[in-house]
């Protein structure tokens, strides 16, 4: 504890979004408004306020817990998600839904809570308030396809949490201790931890919760999303296995896989959720490599990428909004009716494409430079064929469909998007480019000290070449009428398997169960006929056994027994 | 009147330029790896034209490997709505 006494905020750093997401269930009008942009600023305050190197220590039924636990990289978390979610209520304040108010920023109190826990234990329960509080984001849409998505959604985020705890029990029973440090996949319960920190961070074949789900949710929804799930899976992998090798593999693989399915996606938001595996990506091989660079690069780029793919989804948020349609095909020249808005989202494009002087450049370079440095060649070749494709799918298509390629029938009717939105967005454009021009600021905040200083002269021009060469095959190909496109449609994934052959192979096993069963109740309905005839017969009105007799003869066939006893005792 | 209004685009001399000008900054930038001598990290780096070569490259294999990808996963776009194992 700090000298001045324990603050509210130093024993609970998430109390001012959970008190802003119950008093806004009650609030309207400018109060609702008041509650909502105050809340992510006194938490902030209260981070601002907190000791680096603060425990806050509690005892459960005789486990000892770390419900508070401050440091360099919980604070840098922090003040991610308070800024994340002043800049979506911001974005979603001209929207009149309860659900969607309480629901945000119970969701980024979750994820607060999540960065500071220093247990397993309180991690893992705010990791599941994460999922509880998020699915309400996309079933706000109210669209049947939404139920669907949210429901798949929460399956896999609850299961997550399931591994977490399965995992928690078996690592503190190993010396009783839940206190959440470098785990390791040697540990015990190693592997499980590993694979619930993996679902979140949307590992390849665990990824589709988030291609399914965040395109499916409400224009302020997928805004708040974007933010946190996945940055809180990367700070608990940093945390917990920062330097296994394994995954600096499934890193490339998913840096590399999304940008094919982005190139041919139609739902423009469903290209930035592929590009949004992508970024994260790039962050699981800097946690997987490890070093001081590395990480500081992966937590960077964390950081980076909820600005900058927050102000994406934002702009493609917005022409939803305004349009009511997000599908690639049906868009186009927007810039004539939110020429705004097509500006901001060109900026949120060249940051995540890592313009020099945009936010992506000073982060990526650090996990570039950290696998040259460690002598990952193929890594290196590999990251880098993945920023030339996201500057590609991201950086070009994105703006390019919706706003410029063909005049699309939204053309006459559009107009650009509420103030709100675009002031919003303004502050997520200007941090792109504060924190691209001036890194230090992000840099003072990162764990370690390493004196990375990402604009040298080679650095600049190379980054430079990569874009524009990578915008000249676009040109090229678009020219030459080779570029695919976007029609509409679906492209099957991992989920194929969850969504349509698994469900077809039950809904198989149960029309064959059927006619087994109608074999057998056929069967069955034989045999019983027959034993109901049977019992007729005999027992029926005029069965034998059922007729009446008369009295004479009862007594002669009573007689007639009696005799035979006799003679069989006689002998 | 706002039917009759002129847009940037809706003029081609302005496409025109934008392509003009991203093939005039390829030339240059290009040209500097002449110019001005790279201290990378990796040795490939100094390679001159290794960075212009591999961006263009990386993103026509990406394009025309994600359209082949496309024949084998794309479906109608009710795909998942559909009911019934056999109405692929």
């Amino acid at each position: 504890m700090n000298g001045g006494g324990p603050m509210m905020t130093e024993i609970a750093p998430a109390l001012p979004l959970f008190l802003g997401a119950v008093l806004s269930g009650f609030t309207r009008g400018w109060l609702r408004a008041l509650v909502m942009l105050g809340a992510p600023l006194l938490g902030a305050l209260g981070i601002y306020q907190m000791e680096p190197g603060t425990l806050v220590q509690a005892e459960l039924f005789g486990l000892a817990l770390t419900p508070v636990r401050v440091d360099s990289l919980s604070i840098l978390f922090g003040y991610l998600f308070h800024l994340a979610t002043f800049i979506g209520v911001i974005y979603a304040l001209h929207v009149r839904d309860r659900i969607q108010d309480v629901a945000a920023l119970a969701y980024a109190g979750s994820a607060v809570g999540a960065v500071f826990a220093g247990d397993l234990l309180t991690l893992f329960i705010y990791w599941e308030l994460m999922a509880l509080t998020s699915v309400f984001l996309i079933l706000a849409r109210r669209t049947e396809r939404a139920f669907g998505a949210s429901m798949r959604y929460l399956v896999m985020q609850v299961g997550s949490g399931v591994l977490l705890l399965a995992g928690t029990i078996l690592y503190a029973s190993n010396d009783g201790s839940l206190a959440f440090n470098h785990v390791g996949l040697n540990a015990p319960g190693g592997w499980l931890i590993f694979l619930a920190f993996g679902i979140k961070s949307a590992f390849p074949f665990l990824h589709n919760w988030l291609t399914d789900a965040y395109p499916e949710a409400t224009p302020s929804g997928t805004v708040f999303l974007s933010a946190v799930t996945t940055k809180v899976a990367i700070y608990a992998l940093v945390r917990g296995y920062a330097g296994t090798e394994i995954l600096i593999y499934i890193g490339v693989l998913m840096a590399c896989f999304p940008i094919f399915y982005a190139v041919i996606e139609n739902d423009l938001r469903r290209v930035l959720a592929y590009s949004m595996i992508n970024q994260v990506g790039f962050m699981v091989v800097g946690v997987g490599i490890g070093t001081e660079l590395a990480l500081n690069g992966a937590v960077a780029h964390a950081f980076n990428d909820v600005i900058f793919k927050g102000l994406l989804m934002m702009s493609m948020g917005a022409v939803l909004h305004v349009t009511g349609e997000m599908r690639g095909s049906e868009l186009g020249g927007l810039y004539k009716k939110m020429p705004k808005t097509a500006v901001l989202c060109m900026v949120g494009a060249a940051s995540i494409s890592a313009f020099p002087l945009f936010n992506g450049f000073v982060s990526k370079s650090m996990i570039m430079s950290a696998a040259i440095i460690e002598n990952h060649d193929w890594v290196w070749l590999a990251l880098l064929f993945a920023s030339a494709g996201v500057f590609h799918h991201a950086g070009i298509k994105i703006p390019f469909f919706a706003f410029f390629a063909h005049d699309s029938r939204f053309v006459a009717e559009a107009r650009e998007a509420p103030t709100n939105m675009l002031i919003a967005m303004t502050i997520a454009a200007l941090l792109c480019v504060g924190i691209g021009t001036f890194p230090l600021f992000l840099y003072d905040l990162l764990p370690y000290d390493t004196g990375y200083w990402p604009y040298d002269m080679s650095h600049v021009l190379a980054q430079m070449q990569l874009l524009a060469f990578s915008a000249l095959a676009f040109t090229w190909l678009k020219l030459a009428h080779i570029y695919p496109p976007e029609l509409k449609s679906v492209n099957l994934d991992a989920e194929w398997l969850y969504r349509r052959v698994a469900p077809d192979a039950v809904k198989k096993i149960m029309t064959q169960l059927t006619s087994v069963k109608e074999l057998a109740s056929k069967h069955t309905l034989a045999a019983l006929g027959m034993a109901q005839r049977g019992i007729a017969r005999h027992h029926g009105e005029h069965g034998l056994l059922a007729r009446t007799w008369p009295t004479g003869s009862m007594v002669l066939w009573v007689a007639v027994l009696l005799g035979l006893s006799l003679v069989l005792y006689y002998f | 009147m706002s039917e009759k209004r002129k847009y940037l685009f809706d003029n081609p001399r302005n496409t025109r330029l934008v392509v003009r000008s991203l093939v005039a900054a390829c030339v240059i930038l290009a040209g500097l790896d002449l110019v001005l001598h790279r201290h990378g990290e990796h040795p490939w780096e100094g390679v001159i034209g290794f960075y212009p070569l591999y961006g263009f490259v990386a993103c026509v294999l990406l394009v025309l490997l994600a359209k082949e990808m496309r024949k084998l996963v794309k479906r109608d776009e009710d795909y998942y709505e559909r009911r019934g194992p056999d109405d692929d």
